[in-house]
């Protein structure tokens, strides 16, 4: 990393943000300073409040108390104009990219000073000329739901760069990139540096820090516990202690790999898009036995949750053949899949696990209500499901008021907890999960993982879909990674690298290939 | 100062009943300003419409009567809503109703006289069914839009009972209207004008109250309504309820068209289409969706027309004054759901004040 | 009657009958390009066309009715966004409150606005001037199309409305915020753009087309008050968004097909036809039609992978609070 002068004026100083949203204190007195052509890494935990932290410097919210100054000068930023106006601009986590307007229509979108008809021409030649400069290859007229991740990302810096920022916040700019388009992003990130810009860089992975940032910023629940220079920094273990304030636990308590008979299996599946073009499952062929955690490694977006939705009824194949626990099961309806006990954690919690205004007890129930346990006939014992609701609600440790409080008003985790209570509960020998710690603080994460070993242990095959490498590793017995609907291999874990995953995951068949 | 909603962290059970009331309060409210720009007294036409809806037991027993058929429109697009299918189609699917019995009373004459009615009401309900059941295979099959699909069969079939009295149906004397239903067909009469009808309708809110709330079926409409991506992952077909629902709330806004023939016109006729249907979405919305609260809320939507009816006779005020109130308390109560999960903040620079 | 004739006038009829839906299709379509679906149209369109009837009929001002009812039709689309925006109400049955509101508002004050000497009724007054056809020497004259060139000012207006909306939407910069805001408003509020006022502002100026295509009405195409005189336009207006793929330049498409069935009806019934074909059959066909072509182009449109899809927020409230 180029090298960069601390006597000059910082460009951006917080000083003593606070910030409170309804029944949280987001950020509590955060003072942040960055200097020119300086990376500054942002490591917290989810819920640690680095977002929101960035969203007030970029105003999309305004903080309760304390001051933000902008090249030296009190700063009051009312709307991400006014931080654009002082050269502050950020990229999501989740892209701001309108999908059918092309790239340039995107990137001068919303700009103030553009005339009524907007000269697009010259629009499009100052782009190219800037994608050029950095590198960024991109077409301005493409539409941008035709582009691939990668792509949308560049449209993303192409917007800053294109509206005159210098200060870059990126909010975990390589959770949805393959480490080869990762260390792109580094190249480019270098190039702009040396023309006297700055970065922060919102992260929750150490290595990331290590590689890329001059110095790390640590939040924790809404406080900053530390900053310091990154050479400073001996080990990966003390950052991710001050991140977590404990000690992570960095290998879980699980039985020994015993397979039993094949539960899941899969031939060849493929899945073609509504409307034509590339396969998004092509041809996908694997097995899970009882006692068997298979992980899917992959970049988001890669036919993951097509193989998920295939297995559990949710969407049809076009052709290829699903055995469930021995049964022929494909193309069969959802509600037969979970009857030859199948268990689905799935991707999107609030949309696809819970229905977030009913109780936390119908919500526990609603895999039982239709079996005996829960009704007669047709109908539904209340008394059943409020003892049922209860009995899931410790075993789980479920944190609710009560459980008739709507589901919606848990936290994340607490929420995650309800899904997997229900889940494992009604389990008859397949769980499929899906992210099924995305989001969660480390205290949840450790839960969810810890029952996906519990099943495995007790001779259920589990498919744990995961965007994170490490928890692959630490979970997985065997990991197949996933490339443009493709399996392109499937790994021992003990065996599995994240090199060897992370070329895999770009799509290169074999190493040295 | 700036205004801000902040969400509550609990649905505040509390507001969740004052809303509705206060919204009755509001449009009254709203209503007396309409009714001052328009040089009436609201006092005077608002007391002219509480004794025209409830002043004497003929009154009420009229306003019972009009009770009936908004309970059942209630009830079947309050089914229909459940879903967040908004079938607004409840009208024609009531005509349906009306078209249904009509054919058996004018055709079926083989029957034996004491079956008409039976068999009437069930050919009635079916053709309500029916009605309700196409765009609901239409939604869940192709997704069509359903606010339209129902909205423009409404036309179609209330084009057709026209067709059918005017042309095809008539009866020989006069210009329109098909021939009277044979006398031992009719609903009886149990106090005064008030008939059997609202035995069907008391029984259906107390039958619909236990399927919504007690049974499986009940149950997995909930979730399909509350997030049906959710519902799906559990394993409910999304499709099959559909259909399901819309056929069964055809069939109920069927059955409140049978109802109202068999013991009132004893015809199809001119103003067959009386607007029930219209009416039953605001019942539905009011209610929350519960069939209990739904009894109240059509003897409040019943009365309303009643009092309106007797406003033209009596003060010569235009009855649509009763469509302008029925506006008016849908307002406010959209309007005022958002206190039930959010709080109002009232800003002023830093200060944060909550109310 | 030769057929050149015919078809000369039925495209005349056409036009004046689709003059009052493209304003409110129009209307719509900005309104829904935003991410917000107003319902409310039929009874926007009826206080539009009362306001500008009674405004007419009082003051003789033609332009003045025309104003008023464009503020009218604000005003009530304005309560609609504040429902819709500000309240986060569901957007269905605000509409449907709006439409139950308004008809039932105009059905009322038409009854109460009217002279003393009707019993304050508006129903069977004659305004003292109305919105005649101007014809355009040479180019009326020329057959079929020169039924183009002998139309109100209205429908004139239209001639220019259209294209301008068009370029409008797909060609400056306010027309990109409009549908970056119905597409994303998440991505729009990073820009800086307020969703809220970009939905406020487009949905108030659809209710203002609205509230213009139901004076349309009752200054030219019929022109009268009569109670419920709009009969459902409102929600054609619906069925028509659909039609024009959200695209304002397609709007004419739609509106001249409906405009179409309905004229040709009501000249095959005048010719006679309703011996072979009953006229309530004539009657309800463009409902028949409508609907048809709603489910056939809803059908098609997922086989083609939704290429004519709606704005992708559209009927979804969004506050930036919201987690």
């Amino acid at each position: 990393m180029s090298e960069f002068t601390t006597d000059e004026t910082p460009v951006v100083r917080m000083v003593n943000i606070t910030k409170h949203f309804p029944g949280v204190l987001a950020n509590d007195q955060v003072d942040l300073t960055l200097h020119k052509g300086e990376v500054l890494a942002l490591l917290g935990e989810n819920g640690a409040g680095k977002s929101t932290l960035m969203n007030m410097l970029v105003g999309l919210y305004q903080p309760d108390s304390g001051e933000i100054y902008v090249k030296g000068s009190l700063a009051d930023i009312k709307s991400p104009q006014d931080s654009m106006a002082l050269g502050v601009g950020m990229i999501h986590q989740e892209f701001m990219l309108v999908g059918n307007m092309s790239v340039a229509e995107n990137i001068v979108l919303g700009m103030k000073d553009l005339p009524f008809v907007p000269p697009m021409i010259e629009i499009r030649k100052k782009i190219t000329d800037l994608s050029k400069r950095y590198g960024l290859q991109v077409h301005p007229d493409k539409i941008i739901q035709d582009l691939s991740v990668g792509e949308q990302q560049r449209v993303e810096i192409l917007k800053l760069l294109y509206r005159g920022a210098d200060i870059l916040i990126l909010d975990e700019p390589t959770a949805v990139l393959t480490p080869g388009e990762a260390r792109d992003l580094n190249e480019i990130l270098k190039k702009m540096l040396a023309e006297g810009k700055s970065a922060i860089f919102i992260t929750h992975k150490m290595d990331e820090v290590m590689e890329f940032s001059h110095s790390v910023q640590v939040l924790r629940r809404g406080k900053s516990v530390s900053v310091c220079p990154t050479k400073s920094i001996k080990r990966v273990q003390d950052l991710a202690n001050m991140m977590v304030g404990r000690d992570i636990l960095f290998s879980l308590e699980r039985g020994p790999y015993s397979p039993g008979e094949v539960r899941v299996e899969a031939q060849d599946l493929t899945v073609l898009p509504i409307g034509g073009g590339k396969p998004v499952l092509d041809n996908v062929s694997l097995t899970i036995q009882g006692g068997e955690i298979l992980g899917i490694a992959g970049v988001a977006g890669n036919g993951q949750q097509q193989l998920t939705e295939a297995l559990t009824g949710l969407l049809k194949v076009n052709s290829g053949k699903i055995f469930l626990n021995g049964k022929n099961m494909t193309n069969k309806t959802p509600l037969q899949i979970i009857k030859n006990g199948v268990s689905h954690i799935p991707a999107d919690r609030g949309r696809m696990g819970v229905v977030g205004d009913m109780s936390v007890g119908d919500n526990l129930a609603m895999k039982k209500y239709r079996t005996n346990e829960l009704s007669v006939h047709s109908v539904i014992k209340r008394g059943w499901v409020r003892k049922f609701a209860e009995r899931l609600i410790e075993a789980f440790t479920i944190k609710t008021p009560n459980q008739d409080t709507s589901v919606k008003f848990l936290s994340g985790g607490n929420i995650q907890k309800t899904i997997l209570a229900r889940e494992i509960d009604s389990c008859g020998g397949i769980l499929i999960a899906v992210y099924p710690s995305r989001g969660l603080d480390v205290g949840a994460t450790e839960a969810v993982r810890q029952n996906l070993i519990k099943q495995r242990d007790k001779g259920n095959a589990v498919l744990l879909v995961s965007e994170e490498l490490e928890e692959l590793l630490m979970v997985a017995d065997k990991i197949a990674v996933i490339f443009e609907g493709r399996i392109m291999d499937i790994l021992d874990a003990k065996e599995a690298t994240t090199e060897k995953l992370g070329m895999l995951m770009a799509g290169v068949e074999k190493e040295g290939v | 100062m700036r205004i801000r909603f902040e969400k509550r962290d609990y649905r505040s059970k509390r507001i969740a009943i004052l809303v509705p009331i206060i919204s009755l309060l509001v449009s009254f409210l709203l209503g007396a300003i309409v009714l001052g720009f328009s040089h009436a007294n609201p006092l005077q036409t608002y007391g002219a419409m509480i004794k025209g809806a409830f002043g004497s037991q003929m009154k009420l027993q009229y306003t019972l009567v009009k009770a009936i058929p908004l309970l059942l429109c209630g009830l079947s697009v309050g089914i229909a809503f459940r879903l967040k299918f908004w079938n607004i189609g409840a009208e024609g699917q009531y005509v349906g109703g009306v078209i249904g019995i009509t054919w058996v009373m004018q055709f079926w004459t083989f029957l034996p006289e004491a079956l008409l009615l039976p068999v009437g009401i069930i050919v009635g309900v079916l053709t309500g069914a029916l009605l309700g059941g196409i765009p609901g295979v239409l939604k869940a099959q192709w997704s069509v839009d359903e606010t339209l699909t129902t909205l423009m069969m409404n036309y179609i079939i209330i084009g057709y009972a026209e067709y059918l009295y005017i042309n095809a149906w008539k009866a020989p004397l006069g210009n329109m209207g098909t021939v009277p239903y044979p006398k031992v067909a009719w609903l009886p009469k149990i106090w005064g004008r008030v008939h059997a009808g609202i035995f069907f309708a008391l029984a259906l809110v107390v039958i619909l109250w236990f399927v919504l709330y007690k049974t499986r079926w009940g149950f997995e409409l909930n979730m399909i309504g509350k997030n049906q991506r959710a519902a799906q992952c559990q394993g409910v077909s999304i499709k099959k309820n559909i259909i399901l629902a819309m056929l069964l709330s055809g069939a109920i806004a069927g059955l409140a068209g049978v109802i109202d023939s068999a013991a009132v016109t004893h015809q199809l006729t001119k103003g067959v289409d009386a607007g029930y249907g219209f009416t039953g979405i605001i019942i539905a919305w009011m209610s929350g969706l519960n069939p209990f609260v739904s009894i109240i809320i059509s003897i409040i939507m019943a009365a309303l027309e009643t009092g309106t009816d007797a406003l033209q006779m009596k003060l010569g005020l235009p009855s649509a004054m009763g469509e302008v109130l029925q506006g008016l308390i849908l307002i406010p109560l959209l309007a005022g759901n958002i206190f039930i999960e959010y709080r109002v903040l009232f800003i002023r620079s830093h200060k944060e004040l909550s109310v | 009657m030769n057929m050149v004739d015919f078809i000369t006038k039925l495209l005349a009829a056409t036009l004046a009958m689709g003059t009052s839906l493209t304003y409110a299709t129009l209307g719509e379509v900005y309104t829904q390009k935003t991410g917000i679906l107003n319902l409310g149209m039929e009874g926007i369109m009826l206080m539009g066309a009362l306001a500008g009837f009674t405004t007419a009929f009082n003051t003789g001002n033609l332009f003045l009715a025309m104003l008023m009812a464009m503020f009218v039709g604000g005003l009530f689309s304005l309560l609609h966004a504040f429902l819709c925006i500000t309240m986060r109400a569901n957007q269905v049955p605000a509409g449907l409150a709006i439409t139950i509101f308004g008809t039932g508002l105009a059905n009322f004050l038409g009854e109460r606005l009217g002279p003393a000497s009707n019993n304050f009724n508006l129903t069977g007054m004659n305004l003292p001037s109305t919105f005649s056809n101007i014809a355009i020497p040479g180019l009326s004259n020329i057959p079929i199309f020169g039924a183009l060139f002998n139309v109100s000012i209205l429908t004139y207006g239209l001639y220019i409305l259209i294209p301008f909306s068009w370029f409008f939407m797909y060609r400056t910069k306010h027309g990109m915020v409009v549908r970056a805001v119905g597409e994303s408003p998440k991505t729009a509020t990073a820009l800086g753009i307020s969703v809220s006022k970009i939905r406020y502002l487009y949905t108030t100026l659809g209710g203002v087309l609205a509230g213009l295509g139901g004076a349309c009405l009752s200054l030219s195409f019929t022109p009268s008050w009569n109670q419920g005189m709009t009969g459902g336009k409102g929600w054609i207006v619906i069925a028509l968004v659909i039609f024009s793929t959200w695209n304002p330049g397609r709007v004419v498409i739609g509106t001249l097909i409906f405009g179409g069935i309905t004229s040709l009806q009501f000249s095959l019934q005048a010719a006679g036809l309703k011996m072979v074909i009953p006229s309530q059959f004539l009657g309800f066909s463009p409902y028949l039609i409508t609907l048809i072509a709603l489910a056939g182009m809803t059908i098609i449109n997922q086989k083609k992978k939704g290429s004519f899809a709606s704005p992708a927020a559209l009927g979804t409230s969004f506050a930036i609070d919201d987690k």
